[in-house]
């Protein structure tokens, strides 16, 4: 890695590209860098960093819409929507403490590349739902423009989709409309001690399964669950949050508690408590310290009712919680070098799912499937998909896969 | 019909019988349909201005009868058309005279209820409504429902990625969604998602929603269902201008109330429907809002005060809240009744499609009424104000010469309004034919090649569906190839490290 091109406006990256093009180099792009660990290692000759495009360029509350520069901070952002209680449902979580980078970093553009979401998924969906719109400089140097600023768009394909969670592979995008939403008024957290994996997925099933409207099911095994701010005590947890006006979240709490004392001794966090858990669950908090960095990190998404069954596959010397009411499983293996791809993917063989290493070292990820192989006749359409944004491959060349 | 189709391949069309009974060979019985009057049924869809008759229509049963079929017409060159209950308000099933109208009408068994994992997996020829029936013992319902949802099936609203007057709340149908099979054109089948969330690489899922049948076949879809509100209300408000209502719905969504659905008609519209269905909507006003709120009694209770309260200070002059289930319906049924009640008043109209930036509202209303004025058409209008999604009906007598293209040429003038004023030509109703020629009012033709590139990714021989959303289809080598300037860009300016 020599070089770092860092253009001021979006002529600039089409400028960049096309210099790559014309030139036989492979670009890394790069926001402010906060997932560059993320991935398989990239053969690239500079960087294409786009942290110098920034700013709100469009927010209309009242239409709830945001367009900003991809480089925009993501904190810059949530503040600004903050102080119109606002916010970005989709609750994007924040890798850069799993790297030991430091918290409130990362771009919205980062956001959309990596689709990030939060505990909020399960019911707001992930940053590919609120994602409205787009331009973009593609591989072939040429700028596209895609979505709009409205909600309701069915016209052209929905390129918006392509490109999130495509890891900067497809396109540099240089503006990003969004959908933001009302910050709910209050919020309160039920949490059932004391249960096993199983019955905590049972007991999250059943909470997905009322009109309760829960926005948040986590369970917190015992050997994790002291990592987590706001819970009573430092044992077994299963945490429901429902969020919304007051008189609603005082008659949802009151449901679900009834609705799950068969299952444990239930207690209630308030809006502060429950907050304060909530954000340590979206920050992956127990493989934040320095002590966890060096376990390899996978991140497992599979059907909720079946987390349970997933994770007794995987060696109990690995710690994990779930998210998504058992959907999302978090699990860091125990040793350095070893994040043991095959027998997680081997959890994942009944139940369906797929599974991303997001943490190991770069010589680990570099021979490790880092994301889910897929069918033959699926990796051929990616690679279609990929050569037809960036036939020459000058963006994150292999990142996601081998000669994509 | 004024959108011209691609020329009709004279070679295949010679090659009509062979075809045919090769057809038949792959889907046995009833399965094929060549006969004149018994393809009569198939050839128009909702857009019934445009009419054509197939080569032949395929009704098959099986994913591999559907494989075999698409991989023969991939090898023969032969054009498909998929096509589900064929209510698409764009032309998106309009057959094609030398293609083989593929129905996926059979595919109509639901495969599997899970209600641990809150999913329905079911075939694409299962309606919208019966995937909400088939869960609604348990309480559970599918949340997006389009105005057709009796009769649309769900490998349409995949295709169209239809919404409904519940999607600011829930979502349109790419939201819904978690897996689906697909055979490609080259007879390939797939599997995207499942039970679980989100795709491991590109989002090809999210890709082929609102694809329009131009990628694939979707031969099984899987989605998530949900349960139902505990309760639901509706408030309707009468405002003395579109202005006031408009501003309403801002200070609703401002103050932090996402409605289950909320939707605005104007005045025409108020009259057409009130006549028609007697859902007691004030008739001395010029826009009509319903909002519905959803959830436990005590959150609705709560927020139709505070609806209220905001519908007062924006000057509302009538506000009527629903007192049973009922009365709920009966004001749903006014809204849902808009389309017919129009029909009623007028021997024909179109139904246009825009999105526009709510703020827009009444510029856009004003504008309509001077082009109404200039085209010498009468046009109606009804809005789903939380999103922007504006549906004009225009009305015209197709039998009176002239008045179709006038009204086309009206719609074409409300829709580049729409994108003019920062909105979109169509919010859920598909490009299609209808709109096909309009897509260079919003994209450059790097857009739009870009967007064919992905066409060609999923079918390189363009033989799914072509005529559609494209203005020109363009061949994929072509697309393809790339110009670059030789690398001697001098780049300069940009700041290196």
């Amino acid at each position: 890695m020599t070089d770092v091109l860092k253009p001021r406006d979006a002529k600039e990256v089409e400028e960049a590209v096309r210099w790559a093009l014309g030139n036989d180099k492979a670009l890394e792009v790069a926001g402010q860098g906060t997932k560059r660990g993320i991935g398989r290692p990239s053969q690239t000759d500079a960087t294409l960093d786009l942290s110098d495009l920034t700013g709100v360029m469009l927010y209309e509350p009242a239409e709830l819409v945001l367009s900003a520069r991809a480089g925009t901070p993501i904190a810059e952002i949530e503040a600004l929507l903050e102080r119109n209680n606002q916010q970005l449902a989709f609750e994007p979580m924040d890798y850069g403490p799993l790297f030991g980078l430091e918290a409130g970093r990362g771009t919205i553009g980062g956001a959309i590349a990596a689709n990030l979401s939060g505990p909020r998924r399960i019911k707001q969906g992930a940053a590919r739902d609120h994602f409205l719109g787009v331009s973009a400089v593609t591989g072939r140097g040429e700028t596209i423009k895609s979505g709009g600023r409205v909600v309701k768009n069915v016209t052209g394909y929905d390129m918006c989709k392509a490109l999130a969670g495509s890891w900067g592979t497809l396109a540099a995008m240089t503006d990003i409309t969004i959908k933001v939403l009302p910050k709910p008024e209050t919020e309160a957290t039920v949490v059932v001690e004391g249960l096993d994996d199983a019955v905590a997925c049972a007991a999250m099933a059943a909470a997905m399964g009322s009109s309760c409207d829960v926005s948040g099911a986590a369970h917190l095994p015992d050997h994790v669950a002291s990592y987590f701010d706001g819970l009573p005590k430092p044992e077994a947890a299963t945490a429901l949050r429902l969020e919304g006006v007051a008189p609603s979240v005082r008659h949802r709490r009151q449901a679900l508690e009834a609705l799950l004392r068969p299952f444990g001794p239930v207690t209630v966090l308030e809006a502060e408590a429950s907050a304060a858990l909530w954000r340590s669950v979206r920050q992956v908090k127990p493989f934040t310290g320095a002590m966890a960095q060096a376990r390899p990190l996978w991140r497992i998404s599979t059907a909720p009712g079946q987390g349970h069954a997933v994770a007794a596959r995987i060696t109990p010397a690995a710690q994990m919680f779930y998210d998504w009411a058992g959907g999302l499983i978090w699990a860091a293996m125990p040793f350095a070098d070893e994040p043991d791809a095959g027998s997680i993917r081997n959890a994942l063989a009944g139940p369906g799912g797929h599974a991303t290493l997001i943490r190991a070292p770069a010589a680990v990820r570099a021979v490790a499937d880092v994301f889910e192989p897929e069918t033959a006749g699926v990796r051929a359409l990616n690679k279609r998909v990929k050569d037809g944004f960036d036939p020459k491959g000058v963006l994150n060349p292999g990142r996601m896969w081998a000669g994509v | 019909m004024s959108v011209r189709m691609p020329e009709a391949d004279a070679a295949v069309l010679a090659r009509r019988e062979r075809i045919v009974a090769t057809l038949r060979a792959i889907v046995p019985g009833e399965g094929v349909i060549a006969g004149e009057r018994e393809m009569r049924p198939f050839e128009s869809d909702g857009l019934t201005a445009y009419r054509q008759l197939p080569m032949v229509v395929v009704l098959p049963e099986t994913t591999k009868q559907v494989s075999e079929v698409l991989a023969y017409c991939h090898s023969e060159g032969i054009k498909v058309v998929p096509r589900g209950a064929g209510t698409s308000l764009s032309g998106g099933a309009l057959p094609l005279a030398d293609g083989v109208l593929l129905g996926m009408a059979k595919f109509s068994r639901i495969r599997e209820i899970d209600f641990e994992n809150r999913i329905a997996v079911v075939e694409p020829g299962v309606t919208n409504l019966a995937v909400s029936n088939a869960v609604a013992d348990q309480g559970f319902y599918y949340a997006p429902d389009p105005s057709s949802q009796i009769a649309c099936t769900i490998g349409g609203n995949v295709a169209e990625n239809s919404g409904g007057v519940h999607c600011l709340k829930y979502g349109m149908t790419t939201n819904n969604l978690l897996g689906c099979e697909i055979v490609l054109m080259n007879g390939e089948v797939l599997r995207l998602g499942g039970k679980h969330l989100d795709a491991p690489g590109y989002d090809l899922l999210g890709l082929i929603t609102g694809s329009e049948g131009l990628l694939g076949v979707v031969t099984e879809v899987t989605v998530r269902i949900l349960k139902k509100p505990e309760t639901a209300r509706a408030v309707l408000v009468g405002f003395p201008s579109s202005e006031d209502a408009g501003a309403c719905v801002s200070a609703i969504i401002a103050a932090g109330i996402i409605p289950g659905g909320m939707e605005m008609m104007d005045r025409p519209a108020i009259h057409a429907v009130e006549e028609f269905v007697h859902a007691g909507y004030p008739l001395d006003v010029e826009a009509l809002l319903i909002v519905e709120l959803d959830g436990p009694a005590a959150e609705v209770d709560h927020l139709i005060e505070r609806v209220e309260a905001i519908a007062k200070d924006c000057g509302s002059t009538t506000c009527r809240v629903s007192q049973s289930e009922t009365e709920r319906l009966l004001v749903w049924a006014g809204r849902k009744a808009a389309f017919p009640a129009v029909g009623r008043i007028s021997p024909d109209y179109l139904c246009m499609d825009g999105t526009i930036p709510r703020a827009r509202l009444p510029d856009v209303l004003a504008a309509m009424k001077e082009m109404s004025q200039k085209f010498g058409l009468r046009v109606a209008n009804v809005f789903h104000a939380g999103d922007g999604n504006l549906h004009p009906l225009i009305l015209y007598d197709a039998n009176v010469p002239g008045e179709l293209d006038r009204a086309e040429a009206f719609g074409a003038d409300i829709l580049k309004l729409c994108v003019k004023v920062g909105g979109v030509l169509t919010g859920e109703h598909g490009v299609g034919v209808e709109k096909r020629d309009l897509m260079p009012e919003m994209f450059s033709e790097t857009d739009l090649a870009a967007q064919q590139r992905v066409k060609c990714a999923f079918d390189e021989k363009g033989l799914l569906n072509p005529g559609k959303v494209f203005p020109v289809l363009h061949r994929c080598a072509e697309l393809g190839r790339m110009h670059i300037s030789g690398g001697k860009l001098p780049f300069p300016d940009i700041p290196r490290f």
